[in-house]
């Protein structure tokens, strides 16, 4: 239940952000995290940002499942 | 990862005794049994499955009182999808798709805020919502009742049986039947938390604490920072997550949580109850408690003869150890709830486990 998903913020109105995850656009409340911006990626829970990810983090990520043979995050 | 393996080999060596890593989110429990990593384990490092899955821990009172008010006509229920085929109490053990089956107006939301516009959506109705759930959830469950308490919905409320993890935590050090060598400790739930939460289990109990991602390279580096904590001798919080958690955590969520929740005791499927291990809603939000606003009693938790999910959250047997276990208990008829949610240990280990099993 504790399932959150790394996804890029492709739109921005106020705490309002939607995000795009394999394609499905979704509406999530990024009023839980410092200064959302555009193109921020964030994880999300229950319809919540919880947690802003940098540009490194991301990568780390990324790398971590390319080497798994998975996907990083998709838009 | 296989230079991971090996250090992880190397290290369990020098351990030289048996090794009981408990993980207590159900989601590392998932990620676990996905990547096949119990078998990448050397023989003497053993993973142990806590009571980290909500709707597992929930117990049979709880889903009792969600159907009792399924069954009201002015009623909405409207849950996470994960709580649905949860049995109640025997001896009928229904289900709220049970009810839903027969005429319940029940809903699955993706988001508590969904429940809030429901609510807004059907004013002649009372929607309620089941706020079941870790550290991680309970924020956005709390976001929902500050929401509709400035937008002045008066018909949604929800049923609270949120529950945190660091008395839990703890529970589970005193029990004289489990024994815990090091916590991987819940990735999500830390990222509300901050991972000073563990600190008192190290001080205290001498168990190192590793706060872990999901994917399978994260697990295993979690392995490897609990078995050199070991070999060195060490009890510290050290987070391997560090792309999501700090030491902090998220201060607007734990702000809300305060605002919104209070402390109380908990009941926990397997654990019994708890002191300080819950949250209720507190007396300033009284109008969104559903137990307050509908009268709802809890009667004592009942759970099924024979189901043992209470002793797999505690990690004192595998889900194969229950006598029900693949046989009267399968994920298409499942008795226990650790059978029902896609994170419980019993689904997981019968979706991936069976061959290592066998």
């Amino acid at each position: 239940m504790c399932l959150a998903i790394p996804a890029k913020i492709v739109e921005l109105n106020g705490t309002t952000a939607t995000i795009s995850v394999d394609g499905a656009s979704r509406e999530v409340d990024v009023s839980l995290v410092e200064e959302p911006r555009l193109g921020d990626y964030v994880l999300v829970h229950a319809g919540f940002a919880i947690h802003k990810w940098e540009k490194s983090e991301v990568d780390e990520w990324e790398a971590i499942r390319a080497a798994a043979g998975l996907p990083g995050v998709t838009t | 990862m296989n230079t991971l393996v090996s250090t992880i080999n190397e290290l369990a060596r020098r351990v030289g005794r048996d090794v009981r890593l408990m993980e207590v989110c159900g989601t590392h429990t998932m990620s676990a049994f996905r990547s096949g990593l119990p078998q990448l384990l050397p023989s003497n490092v053993r993973l142990i499955s806590g009571p980290g899955c909500p709707v597992c821990v929930t117990d049979t009172n709880y889903i009792d009182a969600a159907i009792a008010l399924c069954r009201r006509p002015d009623v909405i229920v409207a849950t996470f999808g994960d709580l649905v085929r949860v049995p109640g109490s025997p001896p009928t053990g229904g289900s709220l798709e049970r009810e839903r089956a027969a005429g319940a107006d029940l809903r699955v939301v993706y988001s508590p805020t969904d429940a809030v516009a429901l609510a807004q959506e059907n004013p002649a109705k009372q929607v309620v919502f089941l706020g079941v759930g870790f550290e991680t959830t309970a924020p956005t469950v709390a976001a929902s009742i500050v929401q509709a308490a400035k937008d002045g919905v008066r018909n949604y409320s929800v049923l609270c049986a949120h529950k945190t993890m660091p008395h839990a935590m703890e529970a589970l050090l005193h029990d004289q039947e489990v024994k815990i060598d090091g916590f991987i400790c819940p990735g999500h739930v830390s990222v509300i938390t901050g991972a000073a939460m563990y600190r008192f289990i190290c001080e205290k109990y001498k168990i190192p604490c590793v706060v872990a991602g999901f994917e399978a390279w994260d697990m295993l580096k979690t392995i490897e920072m609990l078995l050199a904590q070991i070999v060195e001798g060490h009890a510290e919080v050290e987070i391997e997550y560090s792309r999501s958690v700090n030491e902090r955590g998220n201060v607007a969520a734990q702000k809300l949580l305060t605002e919104v929740f209070e402390e109380c005791d908990a009941g926990w499927r397997g654990l019994g109850n708890i002191p300080r291990s819950g949250l209720a809603i507190r007396a300033k939000y009284a109008q969104f408690d559903a137990a307050k606003a509908f009268g709802v009693k809890f009667e004592a938790a009942r759970p099924h003869p024979g189901c043992r999910c209470g002793d797999v959250l505690r990690g004192v047997i595998t889900p194969p150890d229950c006598k029900l276990y693949g046989k009267t208990c399968t994920p298409t008829d499942p008795v226990g709830p650790c059978m029902v949610s896609i994170e419980g240990t019993c689904a997981a280990f019968f979706k991936y486990d069976r061959r290592a099993a066998a």
